[in-house]
């Protein structure tokens, strides 16, 4: 059985007497392991899928099974239970309290949790967390001083910090340069290696070559879905080396400032 | 959601707030300031009337002049003469339940003692007055029936008389003048304090009514009567036995209203408490005023507050807060915002019960009941306008939230 299981799923937005479909029926399903990338334009309809995939938003139409349970029909806080025990979210802009420290950023998820965790295993848990994103020495740093590389590990540390099934990803490595996207990329591969489930929004296709499967979205629509052989993420930028060498040419050909 | 955890959240967000949170608890402040104050002041103002109603004397009840005014009473508002001195003795003879009454002549007199000379008050009253207030005398003696019979040029001063006019030296047998009269005084009062309407009693001379009548007051009829009841339980009896007598010694007719009014020194003390009251209305309007303008600024400055963490709000959301979890962290908060206000309040309100209870020369009364009851409104008042903003951020959708700039 399927973790995600997605059947006939429509969103309509009503804005005046227009009713617009953003989602006019996917039907998608994610096995256990899988890193998926989800494409498309803007107003493809990949955001609201995203939303409706991370119990965000309800379907008007069609079901979504998580994990075995029927979550179409769940009040708000039963979707809250759900993004709380099997969803992990990273988002473009990180999202992280700003003069808090990445400890207390990471410990967030762990305060709504059903069954309440004693101080000393919330501290714990969000210690382990960062140590696994390669933060364990930037525990009591604000975001301010923090890299943007590194606030998005805090980021992938907070989402972990529940243990989720799944973790999604909405344009992960958007506000990154090129260097720390590889970065980035490289964990969410070793995460997934190690058998989490992803799906990740992006428009770039270079990072989508990162995946093992790629959906493209087209109006609403599934337009393509193919499995791939994933690149690594040093390989998706062949030419990263060669453009840094280039730049510090230029930087000595200018009169050797330095 | 774990509980433990709303305190530390409200306490980080107050603290990165200092001055709004210092600003805003100022309302709270000043409303709890004035709460307490008020229960500080009425418990003070109760306490004093009790003593004071025990000091006036026993079973005593009060005549004056003048019909009783609707809703309360005017103390000494009889203009009309309609109190003599026959009544005052037919009451004391033919009313069981009566055991003493002594009519009241005052009047405002300069005495003098050899070069000295004193602004006081002198009261004409019957031999029994003392017996009546429970007054105790220091030394000398009290006027007696005979000394009243015969209009004897004798006094009964008080300690402030001896302070101001005879430097605390020994006044028994010396003569001081009242317009020209002079008057053996044969006897000193104990001391008694502030009356209920805040004169220094000890501020008094006392001779004979019929005295007062003749040489000093030039006035024909009784101010009021001081009358004692034989028990407590005789008081209602004996004050419609003393209307009725009035009644048909001023030969009233059955459709005109009392020329007198008969008053318990229980209700004259409650009417003497008006001060009190008004003081006490005061504040509780200060109070009510302050702690709604008060609530309204935590409102206001909730609403600040989540709009300007609807992104924080978001993040909460889509990791698993529930509508409640958010609600209640915000209501923790202006919860906590209102404690501290209620707490400075709390100091501000003893500070100020101690000042007016010195200058009104109250007991200042601090009871736990008060600080309690602080703690308590200004929790209510947290709960109350930080509720709005709570909900709306409860409602908030999340990935409405998430986007927001």
């Amino acid at each position: 059985m399927a973790l995600i299981e997605l059947t006939g799923i429509t969103r309509s937005y009503r804005s005046g007497k227009l009713s617009v479909d953003a989602l006019r029926g996917i039907d998608l399903e994610i096995d256990h392991g899988e890193l998926v990338a989800v494409m498309g334009s803007s107003g493809s309809g990949k955001s609201t899928l995203m939303n409706i995939v991370g119990c965000l938003d309800r379907a008007t139409k069609g079901r979504y099974r998580l994990a075995g349970e029927d979550v179409s029909a769940h009040s708000r806080d039963r979707l809250a239970s759900i993004r709380n025990r099997i969803l992990g979210f990273v988002f473009q802009d990180f999202h992280l309290l700003p003069r808090t420290s990445a400890r207390e950023n990471v410990q967030i998820p762990l305060l709504y949790t059903e069954e309440p965790l004693s101080w000393n295993a919330m501290g714990a848990r969000a210690e382990a967390a960062l140590e696994s994103v390669g933060l364990g020495d930037r525990m009591d740093h604000t975001p301010a001083e923090l890299s943007g590389g590194q606030q998005q590990r805090v980021a992938i540390a907070r989402a972990l910090v529940t243990r989720p099934s799944v973790l999604l990803a909405d344009e992960p490595t958007g506000n990154l340069d090129t260097r720390t996207t590889v970065e980035v990329i490289d964990m969410l591969q070793a995460l997934n290696r190690d058998g989490l489930t992803i799906v990740m929004v992006t428009h770039e296709p270079e990072i989508a070559r990162a995946a093992s499967r790629i959906v493209t979205l087209r109006d609403g629509l599934v337009r393509s879905d193919r499995q791939q052989e994933p690149v690594a993420a040093d390989a998706l930028f062949p030419d990263l080396d060669e453009e840094e060498e280039e730049l510090l040419g230029e930087m000595s050909a200018a009169g050797g400032v330095a | 959601m774990k509980w433990s955890a709303l305190p530390l959240l409200a306490a980080r967000d107050l603290r990165r707030h200092l001055l709004r949170t210092v600003l805003t608890a100022l309302g709270i402040m000043i409303g709890i300031g004035a709460v307490i104050t008020m229960v500080g002041l009425g418990q003070g103002a109760r306490a004093e009337v009790e003593e004071q109603v025990n000091r006036l004397g026993q079973n005593v009840v009060l005549v004056f002049p003048g019909a009783q005014q609707l809703g309360g009473v005017s103390i000494g508002a009889g203009s009309r003469n309609t109190l003599t001195v026959e009544s005052a003795h037919a009451i004391r003879d033919e009313i069981p339940e009566v055991i003493a009454a002594s009519p009241e002549v005052r009047s405002q007199r300069q005495i003098v003692y050899g070069n000295r000379n004193w602004h006081t008050r002198v009261y004409g009253q019957s031999h029994d007055y003392l017996q009546i207030r429970q007054w105790p005398l220091e030394s000398g003696e009290m006027f007696t029936e005979e000394h009243v019979a015969n209009g004897s040029l004798v006094a009964v001063i008080g300690r402030t008389i001896v302070q101001e006019l005879f430097e605390g030296s020994d006044p028994i047998g010396e003569t001081i003048r009242v317009r020209g009269v002079p008057l053996t005084v044969i006897g000193v009062l104990a001391e008694k304090g502030m009356s209920l309407m805040g004169s220094v009693q000890d501020d008094i001379v006392l001779v004979p009514y019929s005295t007062a009548f003749q040489r000093i007051s030039g006035r024909s009829h009784a101010m009021a009567y001081n009358i004692q009841v034989y028990d407590e339980r005789s008081m209602e009896v004996a004050q419609a036995r003393i209307t009725d007598l009035l009644r048909e010694r001023h030969r009233l007719g059955p459709d005109q209203e009392n020329d007198f009014t008969v008053q318990t020194q229980q209700e004259v003390a409650e009417a003497a408490t008006e001060t009190s009251r008004v003081m006490t209305f005061l504040l509780a309007s200060i109070a009510a005023i302050s702690l709604f303008v008060g609530g309204v600024g935590i409102m206001n400055v909730m609403l600040v507050s989540v709009s300007e963490r609807t992104r924080e709000i978001g993040l909460r959301l889509s990791v698993g807060a529930r509508g409640r979890d958010v609600l209640s962290q915000f209501l923790v908060e202006s919860v906590a915002l209102c404690l501290i206000g209620g707490i400075g309040g709390i100091l501000v309100g003893l500070f100020a019960t101690e000042m007016i209870a010195r200058s009104a020369g109250w007991p200042a009364h601090f009871s736990t009941d008060a600080m309690i009851l602080a703690v308590s409104v200004s929790g209510a008042v947290g709960l109350f306008f930080g509720f709005y903003p709570a909900w709306k951020a409860s409602r908030l959708d999340p990935i409405e939230a998430l986007r927001r700039e």
